[in-house]
């Protein structure tokens, strides 16, 4: 089988640190231009039917990959299956419009009291939940994420099904204005988003939080007897998780100015823990690649409307079963330091 | 919040949430099981419901020709045409389990993967399902002809024990009762247990693994069957959708009760059926599934391995 991720691994290694900022520049450079690949011919394979292509680059495809790094944390590196991520998308999705709408606060500071406040509700599902072993904590979570969106419809401050209408786009930054069709400017916003987020979970991974979500992830019980504390690091991880959840929220409300609890299904939380186990469970540039696809796809293949979910689901179920650790695997740093060692 | 409906209607809502309940209890089977020997949630199954279902509705219109509009029946010949559908219904969706394990699970089990990649796999099937069946039904809602006229056998203490309610506690009470002493008594339900305690172990005793595993989906499958066809019968309506909450609540119940566990299942089914028609009552209907997610979390805090259930080993990925 092709092995990409070892390869591209031992090429990274090898190089010395200008060559890989070098690297790193260039391809946040090229990312940075994507959402005018549309209009280049080399590029304009990209283009989606139906919908704008822009559009499509910032909901679903960048808003995906950022939730799906988010879920990663919890999932892939700590090992916790959480099946109500939605939740959190929808808790900062209605921090923005209800304090959007009713009082004069913008966008940007909004944000970190929605972050606050996803982090919050991650900590107060969590205390109890996180005892829970395996399945009996994905229903758990599953059973959150319906309540957060029972709540929203049933609550009158919340709109119930009609939810919040007008809220506000955020105000322009570094002279950068934000409308509803101007999609590059949120591209770049969650981009950089994306970015913070890569370089947290890549500091997190080498330090004693990421070591801690690893071997929890690997064996409970061992951890525990390594005086791992169980509990605080998965709290760590969930809601770590979960403030990037409520941020992806947060700017997602700001840019579409309306939200119904119909946005925030069960069907959400379910596409992105398969953009994480499909990408590549634990490899943020695997769960990267896969939120991509798994996002781009649909709306490429709309010109066959009605049947799109169904091949969706045939091509979920087929690459699952060609590559069950996903495209892009979780790196195995230990092989590579072992042949290094020979 | 209406809390004379306790004083009033208490034998009534009981009644309804047995029946109820029993109809989880048999959905739930289809998710114990598999738990039991796999240790995987079989998220198809929620999706097998729905295509049981349909099954009745085929069975009842286009193989005994009922049209949609057709009178009740009555005597031998609503009780052959029920029984018909229950177990066409029955049987479809136990073949329908058996496809799912070859197309989802099996290839991934050979494999050794982790345990998410079967998750989204069946996920993905149940995609393939609803969104099949979706396309086919144009999304419409399809009825089901009133073939039991639902009269009742009388009144006690208030509770109405109306045809349909009685004949789904009977028979689900006989399906449950049968399953158990299978699976108890038997040679092949043996098999069963032995593989639910250890793969490797029931491998080394001469067990055919693929068999014991197929033939439990497909009795899973079987139960999930019947249960869509009270369900159906009941609510004479059907949709595409219909399996998303019947799945979620009958998982909820098996875990409740003790995932992997056929009594639990049976508890956690019944206690689940009541405790939803409670809430609905007090509380009104649209915070049935908080109550019920709020329950199911103060029992695994007191008791984390559910009712009736043993402690489950930590999920690997």
């Amino acid at each position: 089988m092709l092995n990409i991720r070892d390869k591209g691994a031992a090429i990274w290694e090898k190089w010395n640190r200008p060559q890989r900022v070098t690297f790193a520049l260039v391809l946040i450079f090229f990312v940075a231009l994507l959402p005018y690949a549309g209009e280049f011919p080399l590029t304009s394979f990209l283009n989606t039917p139906i919908t704008s292509y822009q559009a499509t680059l910032v909901y679903p495809v960048a808003m995906f990959v950022l939730m799906a790094l988010g879920l990663n944390i919890v999932v892939g590196k700590s090992g916790l299956l959480d099946l109500g991520y939605v939740a959190f998308f929808a808790i900062g999705a209605y921090t923005m419009g209800i304090l959007g709408t009713t009082t004069g606060l913008n966008t940007w500071e909004i944000l970190p009291i929605g972050i606050g406040l996803a982090m919050l509700s991650g900590l107060i599902l969590g205390l109890p939940a996180l005892r829970l072993r395996g399945d009996y904590l994905a229903i758990v979570t599953l059973g959150f994420g319906e309540i957060v969106r029972i709540i929203a419809l049933n609550l009158k401050q919340t709109g119930g099904p009609n939810g919040v209408v007008g809220i506000p786009n955020p105000p322009a930054i570094f002279g950068q204005k934000f409308s509803l069709d101007d999609h590059a400017a949120y591209f770049w916003v969650i981009f950089l988003m994306i970015m913070l987020v890569i370089w947290m979970v890549r500091r997190f991974t080498v330090r004693r939080p990421g070591r801690a979500w690893e071997a929890i992830r690997q064996d409970e019980d061992v951890a525990a007897l390594m005086g791992v504390n169980l509990l605080v690091y998965k709290l760590w991880s969930f809601s770590i998780g979960a403030a990037i959840g409520g941020a992806a929220g947060v700017i997602y409300a700001s840019k579409v100015m309306f939200i119904a609890p119909d946005m925030f299904t069960f069907n959400v939380s379910v596409l992105i823990l398969a953009c994480v186990v499909f990408g590549g469970m634990g490899n943020m540039w695997g769960v990267i690649l896969g939120a991509s696809i798994l996002a781009y796809l649909p709306e490429r293949i709309r010109f066959i409307s009605n049947s799109r979910q169904l091949v969706f689901g045939m091509v979920l179920l087929v690459i699952m079963n060609v590559r069950p650790d996903g495209l892009l695997p979780r790196k195995k740093r230990e092989k590579i330091k072992q042949k290094e060692a020979k | 919040m209406n809390f004379s409906v306790l004083t009033t209607q208490f034998w009534s809502l009981c009644i309804q949430g047995i029946a109820l309940g029993f109809i989880y209890v048999l959905i739930s089977l289809g998710y114990t099981m598999v738990y039991g020997v796999l240790r995987l949630i079989n998220f198809a199954n929620s999706e097998v419901v729905m295509v049981g279902t349909f099954a009745t509705v085929v069975a009842q219109v286009a193989i005994l020709k009922n049209p949609a509009t057709s009178d009740p029946l009555h005597g031998t010949r609503l009780v052959l045409t029920l029984f018909f559908a229950l177990v066409f219904s029955a049987l479809a969706c136990g073949l329908l389990g058996v496809l799912v394990e070859l197309v989802a699970y099996r290839r991934l089990r050979a494999l050794g993967t982790n345990r998410l990649a079967s998750l989204i796999s069946a996920i993905a099937v149940s995609i393939v399902l609803s969104e099949a069946v979706r396309i086919y039904t144009h999304s419409a809602p399809v009825t089901s002809p009133r073939l039991l006229e639902k009269w009742s056998f009388g009144e006690v203490a208030g509770a109405n024990f109306r045809v349909d309610t009685v004949m789904i506690i009977v028979s689900g009470g006989i399906i449950f009762f049968a399953l158990d002493r299978f699976v108890n008594k038997s040679r092949l339900g043996k098999a069963i247990r032995a593989v639910s305690m250890s793969e490797e172990n029931s491998k080394l005793m001469g067990i055919n693994l693929n068999r014991v595993v197929s033939l439990t989906f497909f009795i899973g499958g079987l139960t999930t069957g019947a249960a869509a066809f009270f369900y159906t019968t009941v609510y004479e309506t059907t949709q595409f959708n219909v399996g998303f909450n019947l799945g979620l609540a009958a998982f909820t119940a098996a875990v409740l009760g003790g995932i992997g566990n056929l009594r639990g299942a049976f508890y956690g089914g019944l206690f689940l059926g009541v405790l939803e028609q409670f809430s609905s009552a007090i509380l009104g209907s649209q915070w049935k599934s908080v109550t019920v997610f709020l329950v199911l979390v103060l029992v695994l805090l007191i008791k984390p391995s559910g009712i009736f259930g043993e402690a489950v080993q930590q999920t690997r990925t």
